[in-house]
């Protein structure tokens, strides 16, 4: 009961956060947004992906590019939030650490998909005053791709907690996005189709779990799979698991 | 049996040793001090017995529990005020407390009841619903205090309370946590390099250099242990050997390039000392304070002024330390 406290006590936090810091918020839609437009609406007018306008089959990739840049960034910020903020008094409470790290899963992945809701609600627009055709909104599609979208958000929280709990100084930071973010964006076939790869460049692909929440919302969204709808959803849960297992585990050694 | 031992503390960092076998014992309901200068290892003691930082070795039990072992025991029994801000700037002062109170499993009457007698002891019943974010450095230090006591723990710990407070809120901030300690027979624990508030507040404290114990007692013990008072001298050529036969002089120093002698009956003694050691440029003579204690003890003045908790300066050195 006490523990359950606790984690509502962080969630809250993270919404009240959420909902005061709306210019954090509207950076972090805009950003997606030009992606969407000018990469999607530019390249699209001289190429199309299999059969697909560009923007339109890039639009899954930018809703994971929001998952990955909002959620990873949450779970590092830890790193300043134990040095200068609220983080010591919540590590300093009689609250189990598990207990810490679910609370903090369940804010950050609330705070991410509340800003994909945005943007999803924009590519709905889109679609409807034909800026975007194709997308097929039914449903199933908006349900299949938000599950994907909350189970994968929450094993990119995990990585940015884990790495956040880990580090003890913010210099490290630019390393992580460069070294993290990026690699996990470019290399999911959020911007190109992964059909017909170069040799050297398929294994980084394929051993990348971002990649497969990709192709299970395009498939949702576009009906175009490189896999399988539940291959897909079977991957990229089994990554969330490991990432939570992992998650807990280094948070239970986190050092301020 | 004391409500907090320590055992052989120590904190060892890559290259220096933070906290160096430390063995003290602090009785319930008594106001210790760990008095030091930066980087005595003051916090890092404080951040050890809070169950933040593992020791390298040694332990200590807290209201009964080992700090390493029964860290969420520990962590039950106790209330912190950091030095650095650990409240939330986005949410309310209300609102930050109310989290300390779920956060403690608090019966949502008892939190209300508690959030509105703490916030009127610290005079922010007016502010509460405002962000913390528009607070003073002042308010939010008070907030904090406010936030550490909601809980009642049984010992209440402070790093560097007053730290960057006008001397107003500093006042106001010692009256209150002495009226812990005597109503609610509250331990408090304290972390201070301010000589003056060590001394008004203490019942005991340690004076810390380099991770170890220089000397333990009350401030009034420890004064007097230094036997009567100090008379400075300042002069241009001084000569310390016709000073050291008198059998009243108890010690003789030099201090910032001026000698410090310390006595018994200084006002008696004045004249015979001045005649022996001739011409004099300035001559003071005052009872001996904590500083007093502290280059005695540890044969360096106390580096006061530069305060702790520098973020960026700690910023740098985080990657080195651990």
């Amino acid at each position: 009961m006490s523990e359950l406290k606790g984690i509502y006590a962080l969630w809250y936090r993270e919404m009240k956060v959420f909902l005061r810091e709306r210019s954090r918020v509207i950076s972090s839609i805009i950003n997606p947004l030009l992606w969407l437009l000018i990469i999607g609406g530019g390249l699209g007018s001289a190429v199309s992906f299999e059969g697909y306008d560009v923007m339109t089959f890039i639009f899954p990739g930018v809703l994971i590019q929001t998952a990955l840049f909002s959620s990873v960034f949450f779970g590092v910020y830890i790193v300043w939030d134990k040095k200068i903020d609220f983080m010591k008094e919540v590590l300093v409470a009689p609250m189990r650490r598990t207990s810490l790290f679910v609370g903090k899963i369940i804010g950050g992945s609330t705070d991410t998909l509340l800003q994909i809701l945005i943007l999803f609600a924009i590519g709905i627009i889109f679609t409807i005053i034909g800026i975007m055709p194709g997308l097929q909104l039914t449903f199933f599609s908006i349900t299949m791709s938000l599950v994907f979208l909350l189970v994968t958000t929450a094993g990119l929280v995990s990585i940015g907690l884990i790495i956040g709990s880990q580090m003890e100084s913010p210099e490290g930071f630019q390393l992580i996005i460069s070294f993290v973010i990026f690699p996990l964006f470019f290399l999911s076939g959020s911007l190109f189709p992964i059909t017909n790869l170069p040799k050297w460049l398929a294994p980084f692909i394929y051993v990348n779990p971002v990649t497969y929440a990709v192709d299970g919302i395009r498939g949702a969204l576009l009906g175009t799979y490189q896999f399988s709808l539940l291959f897909d959803l079977a991957l990229i849960s089994l990554f969330t698991l490991i990432m939570i297992l992992i998650g807990t585990y280094a948070f239970k050694k986190m050092k301020l | 049996m004391p409500i907090i031992e320590t055992k052989n503390l120590t904190k060892k960092f890559e290259k220096m040793t933070a906290v160096d076998k430390l063995n003290l014992q602090i009785n319930e309901g008594e106001i210790f001090g760990l008095l030091g200068p930066n980087g005595a290892g003051k916090t890092t003691t404080l951040l050890m017995l809070v169950t933040l930082k593992p020791p390298t070795s040694g332990t200590a039990t807290i209201n009964g529990f080992d700090i390493v072992k029964q860290a969420d025991k520990v962590r039950k029994s106790i209330g912190i005020v950091f030095q650095d801000p650990s409240s939330d700037e986005i949410l309310t002062g209300y609102e930050n407390l109310k989290l300390h109170g779920w956060l403690y499993d608090m019966p949502s009457d008892l939190r209300e009841e508690r959030i509105k007698e703490v916030l009127e002891l610290v005079e922010l019943t007016d502010r509460r619903n405002d962000r913390v974010k528009k607070y003073s450095g002042g308010m939010r230090r008070r907030l904090e205090l406010a936030r550490g006591l909601m809980h009642h723990p049984k010992i209440l710990f402070l790093d560097e309370p007053t730290l960057g407070l006008d001397p107003q809120s500093r006042e106001h901030i010692w009256k209150y946590i002495e009226n812990l300690a005597k109503e609610k027979n509250m331990t408090i624990v304290l972390t201070t390099h301010y000589m003056d508030e060590a001394d008004k507040l203490c019942d005991r404290l340690a004076i810390i250099d380099k991770g170890k114990i220089a000397v333990l007692g009350s401030p009034i013990q420890l004064k007097k242990n230094l036997g009567g008072d100090i008379i400075r001298l300042k002069a241009k050529t001084l000569d310390i050997d016709v000073l050291k036969n008198l059998p009243y002089v108890k010690n003789i120093s030099p201090c910032d390039g001026e000698v410090c002698l310390t006595l018994e009956d200084a006002n008696t003694h004045l004249q015979e000392i001045l005649k022996l050691v001739g011409k004099v440029d300035s001559v003071e003579i005052r009872s001996p304070t904590l500083d007093d204690v502290f280059l005695h003890y540890t044969g360096r003045a106390m580096r006061e002024g530069s305060p702790e908790g520098n973020w960026t300066e700690k910023m740098m050195n985080a990657s080195e330390k651990t």
